[in-house]
């Protein structure tokens, strides 16, 4: 009786440490920081089906891009521990991964098919051979143009445009009258808005951030032509007060029927082709970002990413969502539920090799956009630097807004180009040497 | 004559005192009126004013996406948690400053002004680790002791000023009637100062209510409050105005009627020992 009895409580013990132990290992709460935009609000709706499949919970932390990337870096180098999964850019990646912030993703599944994720999305999350993100959705930089202006003008768009080519177009779609812009392009201080774009452009005209041991290179032909090419253009094609827009004033400008043409991000072509939003929207055509013979085009590459902070304690739960949240069958979810047309783009090969996927009009020019990237060889002439409008140090993104400050500058009239880059070169070569880089 | 200057100067007065109050609380009607535009209109050049179709779908994603009484509950706990343990702590330092100074109560008020000198973010990192250090990130907690800290010399000052017009007087019969420093405070020198305290209270209270870099810095999915809420709906990649303006309206609102029901004592505490 004694026996049944220890043996009763004993086996009642094991099976309510078990179940506790169960419950521990299979159901947890994950905490993700995320960025405010369509395709992650759009994941954020979908989470149900992730904690069907995985009986994980998950509490979102939404934020604004700026915000987001102030909290999760406050977060990171204090091993604060208040995310178990961050959305993260291809800049800070490198930088934290090689930090060792961040949890490798290498040994993901195989289910997962990690092989199929673009390359020069995977090489831009990756250190050393380590990827430490993975991405949700990828962007390059492309132009979108009205192609009702454009036939008025009597001029065709070739599918890779020169920067010649773009000015002469912008020229002829302008109409003054009619409140037509020709063109239009961020002026937006800040280094992911108007800092972002010139460094894109800066490349297709030969100019470099850095030469080989780290020395700013703003006094360089290279860099007076690109400004002086960009203000020429938009001073003769561009909306008033362009030096003071950004991705949103553009987006509207052009969903109102007021650009001739738009280069910018890749995800935008979704915005301005979607009839509820945007009133050009049946009159889009798409190219590549110009270049001007030197063999490097003026697109950039960006993909937000999902990484895991070193130290977390739900490690296994957060690399199950992440394969959840950046698999083939997470595309084919939101394909099923709200169009092709909405599925996180740029992320994997296998989307661009889907036959539905293949009739969305933009889907070619975005994928031959980002194939053309090149973040490890961005630039003509040799530079120390990884990223295509950005160099993947730390102090970069400072040093770029004060920068991108001097440019608005510029553009708005308060200063000259030459003393924008002279400025430029004397903040950048100081920070540079602060730094300890020479 | 002179009947008819004082008329004319009133009427001018009137008009452009409510010119100033149209203009500062446009921003806020045209937040509330975005919020009921759709995106397009939102953005549409030139501005629709009111002849649009009203709707009130932004409000209904704005309801399916956010947990808002989440953030509205720890938007009340936060703001009134710290402006009640403000209050409790000044009023007794405001006391001893107002009605027993030293050579250095001077010095000690500026330089309590003085932290609210320093940038925010300089001290972010230390406040982030001690908040780690003590399990008070993400909480509401944390948050009420942080704003209530941040707060409380504007909440000294502020009462110290309103004790400085009470008699002292008053204070010393009330000592010769055999009152207690805890009666003193409690039942002489609060009654007489209540328009100052509720003054005091509902000022910071508001200020609490907008605080913006440590909610947003110091939560993540728990403690988040409105500012927190209305956070999410920014975005620098994606136009959606209208949205975030019905987020906005939401997070506002509540501090609108409260601010519209207790003007009177705002104004008569913020004026109180202005007209002797």
């Amino acid at each position: 009786m004694k026996n049944l009895i220890r043996t009763t409580i004993g086996a009642t013990v094991m099976s309510l440490l078990a179940s506790t132990a169960l419950a521990d290992g299979h159901s947890k709460t994950l905490t993700i920081a995320t960025v405010n935009n369509g395709d992650m609000i759009r994941m954020q709706k979908y989470t149900d089906d992730f904690t069907k499949k995985t009986g994980h919970k998950v509490e979102w932390v939404t934020l604004e891009e700026n915000v987001l990337r102030q909290r999760v870096t406050t977060d990171i180098t204090t091993k604060g521990g208040a995310f178990d999964i961050m959305t993260i850019g291809m800049y800070e990646t490198p930088i934290w991964g090689k930090n060792g912030w961040l949890v490798s993703l290498n040994d993901l599944s195989a289910e997962y098919d990690a092989a199929d994720i673009l390359p020069a999305m995977k090489g831009g999350l990756s250190y050393e051979g380590t990827m430490f993100a993975a991405p949700f959705y990828g962007e390059s930089s492309m132009v979108m143009y009205r192609s009702d202006l454009m036939e008025k003008a009597g001029m065709k768009m070739p599918d890779a445009p020169t920067w010649e080519f773009i000015r002469k177009a912008a020229a002829a779609m302008t109409d003054r009258d009619n409140e037509i812009n020709g063109i239009c392009l961020r002026g937006k201080a800040g280094w992911g808005e108007g800092g972002a774009f010139i460094t894109a452009m800066s490349n297709s005209f030969g100019a470099r951030w850095f030469d080989e041991k780290w020395n700013a290179q703003f006094d360089t032909e290279e860099w007076k032509n690109t400004l002086t090419f960009f203000k020429g253009m938009m001073t003769e094609s561009g909306p008033p007060g362009y030096a003071t827009n950004g991705f949103n004033e553009n987006l509207s400008l052009f969903q109102q029927g007021k650009c001739g043409m738009w280069i910018d991000a890749t995800v935008a072509a979704s915005f301005v082709t979607n009839p509820k939003d945007s009133t050009v929207a049946d009159k889009v055509g798409f190219a590549l970002a110009p270049d001007n013979g030197l063999g490097k085009r003026s697109n950039w590459l960006w993909a937000w990413a999902l990484a895991i902070p070193a130290g977390t304690k739900k490690e296994a739960a957060a690399k199950e969502f992440i394969e959840w949240a950046t698999s083939k069958s997470y595309i084919e979810l939101v394909a099923e539920k709200e169009g092709w047309a909405n599925v996180p783009p740029g992320a994997r090969t296998s989307l661009y090799e889907n036959p539905n996927y293949k009739d969305i009009p933009f889907a070619k020019m975005t994928l031959d956009s980002i194939l053309s990237a090149d973040p490890d060889n961005s630039t003509v002439k040799p530079s120390p630097y990884v990223g295509v409008q950005f160099a993947a140090i730390p102090e970069f993104a400072g040093i770029a807004t004060d920068v991108s400050q001097e440019f608005s500058a510029a553009y708005a009239g308060q200063q000259t180009i030459e003393e924008a880059l002279a400025k430029a070169q004397a903040l950048t070569n100081d920070a540079m040497e602060a730094a300890g880089y020479k | 004559m002179a009947r008819s200057i004082t008329t004319q100067r009133k009427t001018i007065n009137t008009v452009l005192a409510w010119a100033i109050g149209l203009l500062i609380f446009f921003p806020i009607l045209w937040t509330i009126l975005t919020s009921f535009k759709t995106e397009a209109q939102a953005i549409n050049d030139p501005p629709i004013f009111l002849f649009f179709d009203w709707t009130l779908e932004n409000y209904s994603v704005v309801q399916e996406r956010s947990n808002y009484a989440r953030f509205l509950w720890n938007s009340i706990f936060i703001a009134g948690g710290s402006t009640l343990l403000g209050v409790i702590i000044a009023i007794p330092a405001a006391w001893s400053m107002a009605f027993v100074p030293s050579k250095r109560t001077k010095d000690i008020l500026l330089w309590m002004l003085s932290t609210k000198m320093l940038p925010a973010v300089g001290v972010l990192y230390p406040i982030y680790l001690l908040f780690i250090k003590f399990g008070l990130l993400d909480s509401v907690l944390g948050l009420t002791i942080v704003i209530m800290l941040i707060n409380l010399p504007i909440i000294v000052w502020m009462l110290y000023t309103y004790f400085r017009e009470i008699p002292v007087d008053i204070l010393e019969a009330a000592r010769m009637d055999g009152a207690s420093l805890k009666s003193e405070i409690l039942y002489v020198l609060t009654p007489m100062a209540v328009p100052g305290i509720a003054s005091t209270l509902l000022l910071n209270f508001i200020l609490a209510w907008n605080e913006a870099f440590w909610t947003l810095n110091l939560t993540a999915a728990k403690a988040g409050p409105l500012t927190a809420f209305i956070a999410s709906y920014s975005s620098p990649e994606g136009l959606f105005y209208a949205k975030l303006s019905a987020a906005s309206t939401m997070a506002i609102l509540p501090i609108l009627i409260l601010g519209w029901f207790s003007q009177k004592q705002l104004v008569r505490g913020l004026t109180f020992g202005a007209v002797k």
